[in-house]
């Protein structure tokens, strides 16, 4: 047998707007196995990377909110069927990273890409099931329907080994604001955040509009105060901050009105649910006359 | 005197019959509160009209272990049909009582009786009457079959439709099953002291719903009190704010429904008189002190002063004055404060340079008032068109474009109400999409119905009231539910 | 002369349009100036008429109410079986409406068929307006162009005009083409204005009042309502008038709002006052009521005169006078009290 090849390692970085930065304050991390080897040095976050990544994300409302769910959900198919492609490399750094059998790393992967799939589906149906026509009293033509908040922030799961691992907490947290048209500031896992980050490559060659997904490596508790703090953020969801001080960021996110997803945790934490997707809409109330003459 | 002038055409007070004092209403009945009682006046007079007890920290304590008891033995227990039928009653009580529910109001928050008797207590009737139906359908509230009721409900209502928000408040939350303290405001507590009267002559069971009386102090110990399953408010987002930051980490669910800076948007093919009556009705009903008010006239440039010009001249028809008297427009601001908020900013649109143009009416000596108003050559950086004035106080700005208009329109933290005047079917539905406004009126302004979802996006607040959305403010999806929804997708278990 | 509705045909001048719309009147320009009017959002229209509909009148400004209805109405028989006695009957309770109270104001005008404008100018006799120099007494309004349907062609439309002008009437209430309105003829409706207009001229030169009756309830749409009522003026109308009252539905509120602001365009536009006449259903002093109200907050009080603003009623008459005689009483009255004619 020869000597194994000599791998060609990645390095790990944001996905802001589409693009791989590294963080503005040219900080990195140590990310190691759960055996304690290390993996990688991942970018580390900072407030103003958490700023450009709002930016980004803000800029990419009006045009993913405004694709038809037909669109909407077919990009999200499509990032089903690329994972698909690249399970074994995902399978393999879910292994190392946190620590389980390759049969337990490709059930993980297997199910992120079914709730991918799943998720897709529901982007041009949640209207029907979440809106309403409203019979009101008078000649007018009344119609609730739910529409995208905006630009949530989103604490992924946290904590390698634990939950229902890094890449399917991770597509848990974030799939489901995706699915009305909402685009995403998103605090991966902060102690396995490689395939999150790994994923961020999917996003960015599937169909998915650069803006929509923003990945934010680093400190948790760090980072989650300035978004839960930013004015442009619409929503927060807290899925995975049950170990931050999360009440201090439910208070700053008052400080808006920001709608809030309170922490979850274990292994049905962010369990896949229509009301994931309508807690980040708005129901919009559109009251027409209706005249004969 | 002309035609025009119509004596004088007051409705009756005979109908009420009024207590020189109310208790606090705990567990069916009334009782004196442990705070300095203070006086409910008339705006439009300044006369005291009564004496209400106020609600300390330990009446507040009795009123949520009342609702808490009744919740647990009696309204949780209770079949939804039953509870569906308390509701009905309620309704028709309503419907049997609501002139001297409408002569209360008007006194008592200084409204025009028209509106107390046309549209506040018919809307009071139909709430309970919609969601009466609802209490023994909840499996078709949309989260799955048998949703659960939260528990106890605070509930924290405004002054500018105090019967009303009431219902808005009390008929989702009974119907789904919880019991309610309810906190009436501070200068409005009338009508909710006689719609305890009406839950008695009802025979609601004993503290299913608690009326406790009194200020700021009162609503904050109820909403923080630590035995309150969910808290609703409909005040000011400043104080919305405040309660979303002291119930955070708790497990209350929040329901918000505060301030806007409404957009009411006047395109060239308007319908140019039902648009007129529109923009009118959108700022001066209840005088202007309505949190979805269309506060903000964005008419199209081409038609900025045809629609300037019609619209003074409409005003100058509106009628100001005695809130009893049946042909009333506009009747007195609810109070000094507010009153005083409204010719401070009044003041500083003027100072910025707007031009102000208040309609020629002759205003009462006594009591609070403010006339039509209208600022035109309003930027959008000025404050008047920024700040919820919450009065009759109307600003004009311009636009050339339907994607101005759009963007002029959602530019504002708030995001409760928006208008659209086109004759231009599918350019309504597009506007319409684009707005960011729980509430949209195209070609009407300012309609309200049970079976209708009313809220706010942005600082506006949060959840829904009305409609079925409403009633799932008040209830949690079955334990179950939760696995019920998720795929059957377990990876491809090897 | 045949008018069509090709575009482009030209148009016969009428002062107004020509004012309004330049000297190139023709169809084509005619309809472009109609179909550049603002809609009428229906549900918004109506709404106004039933908010304008609560005011509530009492007291003092109820007593005015009565008298000023009573002189706004055109006391109104357009049956097939009139005779003169009928007429006769009818001169005589507009002369004197209560026998009872002579404090009673006379109704503005008696309205007729043409062929009953002789007994009316008659029976009348000095209180005839055009008997009098002193701008006071009643009024012969007559019906003509074929009314109710005005189905007949041009000239005996024209010819029914002036038989009733030389007869002594002081109006004409003509009706207009709903078929060619309806078919998009403005022009041709527009014509036959003008027409009857001229057709009004009596010898001395003076003109007799036009009432232009639109028949709302065939025109179907607000739109169509307000669209014909610009094309009445624009063509000379000294009055628009909803109906002839034998199609329902007749006089509306929210028709009737529609109309007035048309008016109250116009004098924005112009400075010219132009009449509003209901016609047909108006039965109770109640509903009158509604509409003096509408009247004065539309297009202003100056408008409750009879040479702006007319009831076209029968039954009407007497419901104001039993009001009338509560008022004055005190007790309510039955319709023993008041005559039927």
């Amino acid at each position: 047998m020869s000597p194994a090849r000599l791998t060609v390692p990645k390095t790990y970085k944001l996905y802001i707007g589409g693009k791989f930065p590294r963080s503005e304050s040219g900080r990195v991390y140590e990310v190691t196995s759960r055996k304690g080897t290390f993996m990688a040095n991942v970018a580390k976050a900072s407030r103003k990377d958490a700023r450009d990544a709002v930016l980004a994300a803000r800029a990419a409302v009006s045009g993913w909110s405004g694709a038809t769910g037909y669109n909407r959900g077919q990009v999200l198919y499509r990032i089903a069927e690329l994972l698909d492609g690249r399970r074994a490399q995902f399978s393999a750094e879910i292994a190392r990273a946190e620590g389980v059998s390759a049969a337990a790393a490709d059930a993980q992967v297997d199910e992120a890409i079914d709730l991918w799939v799943w998720y897709a589906g529901w982007a041009d149906k949640y209207v029907q099931v979440a809106g309403n026509a409203n019979p009101v009293s008078g000649p007018f033509f009344n119609l609730s329907t739910p529409e995208p908040t905006g630009v949530v922030a989103v604490v992924a799961p946290q904590g390698a080994g634990q939950g229902s691992g890094s890449l399917l907490g991770f597509v848990r947290a974030v799939a489901p604001a995706l699915v009305s048209g909402n685009t995403a500031v998103v605090i991966p896992n902060e102690q396995a955040p490689l395939s999150a980050l790994s994923l961020a490559e999917v996003l960015a060659t599937s169909d998915v509009p650069a803006g929509v997904v923003n990945i934010l490596s680093g400190s948790a508790a760090e980072i989650a105060p300035w978004l839960a703090g930013h004015a442009d953020v619409n929503a927060v969801d807290l899925l995975g901050a049950g170990e931050l001080e999360w009440v201090d960021l439910q208070i700053a996110a008052a400080e808006t009105l920001k709608r809030v997803s309170p922490p979850e945790s274990g292994p049905d934490a962010g369990a896949p649910s229509v009301e994931r997707i309508t807690f980040f809409t708005e129901t919009k109330t559109v009251w027409h006359t209706k005249g004969l003459l | 005197m002309t035609f025009l002038e119509y004596a004088p055409a007051p409705e009756s007070t005979a109908i009420l019959d009024l207590k020189s004092e109310y208790g606090l209403f705990i567990n069916g009945g009334f009782q004196p509160g442990n705070g300095e009682a203070f006086q409910t006046i008339s705006p439009a007079t300044e006369q005291q009209i009564s004496t209400v007890s106020c609600a300390d920290e330990a009446d507040v304590d009795t009123a949520v272990a009342a609702a808490r008891k009744a919740y647990e033995k009696t309204w949780s227990k209770m079949s939804g049909a039953d509870r569906g039928k308390y509701l009905f009653r309620i309704a028709r009580l309503v419907q049997e009582r609501s002139r001297e529910l409408a002569v209360a109001e008007s006194l008592d928050n200084g409204k025009p009786i028209k509106e107390s008797r046309d549209a506040d207590i018919p809307l009071v009737a139909a709430w309970f009457f919609y969601y009466a139906g609802w209490a023994d359908k909840l499996d078709y509230a949309g989260l799955g079959s048998a949703p659960r009721s939260l528990g106890v409900a605070a509930q924290v209502i405004p002054w500018n439709f105090p019967l009303l928000m009431l219902s808005w408040k009390i008929a989702p939350a009974l119907a789904a099953g919880n019991t309610v303290v309810l906190k009436p405001a501070e200068t409005t507590p009338l009508t909710a002291l006689l719609f305890a009267e009406i839950l008695q002559q009802a025979e609601l069971p004993d503290g299913v719903v608690n009326i406790i009386t009194g200020a700021g102090a009162t609503g904050s110990a109820l909403v923080n009190h630590p035995d309150v399953d969910k808290v609703a408010f409909t005040g000011s987002t400043a104080v919305g704010r405040e309660i979303a930051r002291s119930t955070a980490g708790t497990a209350k669910k929040l329901t918000l429904e505060l301030g806007g800076k409404g957009a009411n948007i006047v395109f060239d093919d308007a319908p140019i008189d039902q648009a007129i009556e529109g923009i009118v009705n959108g700022i001066f009903f209840n005088q202007g002190q309505v949190c979805c008010a269309g506060s903000r006239l964005l008419v199209q440039e081409s038609v900025h002063d045809e629609v300037v010009d019609r619209l003074k001249q409409r005003l100058s028809t509106l009628r100001v004055g005695d809130p009893l008297d049946k042909n009333t427009d506009i009747g007195a601001i609810n109070s000094a404060t507010q009153l005083g908020r409204m010719r401070e900013l009044s003041d500083i649109g003027e100072a910025e340079g707007a031009d102000k143009w208040s309609a020629d009416c002759v205003l009462p000596d006594e009591g609070f008032w403010f006339p039509p108003t209208i600022f035109t050559n309003v930027s959008t950086s000025h404050r008047i068109a920024r700040d919820e004035i919450f009065g009759p106080v109307l600003s004009v700005l311009t636009f050339r474009t339907p994607d101005e208009a759009i963007a002029k329109a959602n530019n504002t933290p708030y995001g409760l109400s928006a208008g659209i005047w086109t004759d231009k079917g599918s350019r309504i539905l597009a506007v319409a999409d684009k707005l960011r406004a729980g509430v949209v009126w195209a070609n009407t302004f300012n309609k309200f119905d049970p079976a209708s979802p009313f809220g706010g996006y942005k600082e506006s607040g949060y959840g829904r009231e009305g409609g079925r959305h409403g009633l799932t403010a008040y209830l949690a999806p079955a334990k179950t539910a939760a696995t019920s929804t998720r795929p059957a997708v377990k990876g491809s278990s090897k | 002369m045949d008018i069509t509705a090709a575009s482009g045909t030209a148009i016969a001048p009428a002062a107004r349009a020509v004012e309004v719309i330049g000297t190139d009147l023709t169809e084509r320009s005619l309809r472009r100036y109609l179909e550049g009017i603002a809609g009428v959002d229906a549900v918004g229209l109506e709404a106004r008429a039933a908010g304008l509909g609560t005011r509530s009148i009492k007291k003092e400004s109820k007593a005015w109410a009565l008298d000023k209805v009573i002189s706004l109405i055109d006391l109104t028989t357009l049956e097939g079986a009139d005779t003169p006695g009928k007429v006769r009957s009818l001169a005589a309770k507009a002369k004197v409406p209560d026998a009872n109270d002579l404090s009673t104001p006379q109704v503005a005008a008696v309205c007729v068929y043409g062929d009953m404008v002789p007994y009316a100018v008659t029976a009348l006799g000095a209180a005839h307006a055009g008997a009098r120099s002193d701008g006071g007494g009643v009024n012969v309004a007559a019906v003509a162009t074929a009314f109710p349907s005005g189905r007949a062609s041009r000239s005996v439309k024209l010819a029914d005009t002036v038989d009733a002008v030389a007869a002594g009437a002081d109006e004409i209430d003509m009706v207009i083409d709903r078929g060619a309105f309806l078919s998009g003829r403005y022009g041709q409706v527009f014509d036959e204005i003008v027409a009857v207009k001229e057709a009004c001229k009596r010898v001395d030169g003076s003109y007799a009042h036009l009432k232009v009756i639109l028949e709302t309830g065939e025109l179907s749409t607000y739109d169509n309502v307000r669209r014909a009522s610009w094309l009445a003026i624009l063509a000379g109308g000294d009055f628009i008038k909803t109906s002839t009252g034998k199609v329902s539905p007749a006089a509306t509120l929210p028709v009737t709002l529609s109309m007035l602001e048309v008016v109250r365009d116009w004098h924005r536009l112009t400075g010219e006052q132009v009449g509003v006449k209901p016609a047909g259903g108006i039965r109770t002093s109640k509903d009158a009521i509604k509409y003096l109200v509408t009247v004065a907050e539309t297009v202003g009080e100056e408008w409750l005169q009879p040479h702006l603003f007319r009831f076209g009623a029968s039954s009407l008459l007497n419901d104001v006078l039993l009001q009338r005689q509560k008022l004055a009483t005190g007790h309510y009255s039955g319709s023993s009290y008041v005559t039927i004619d």
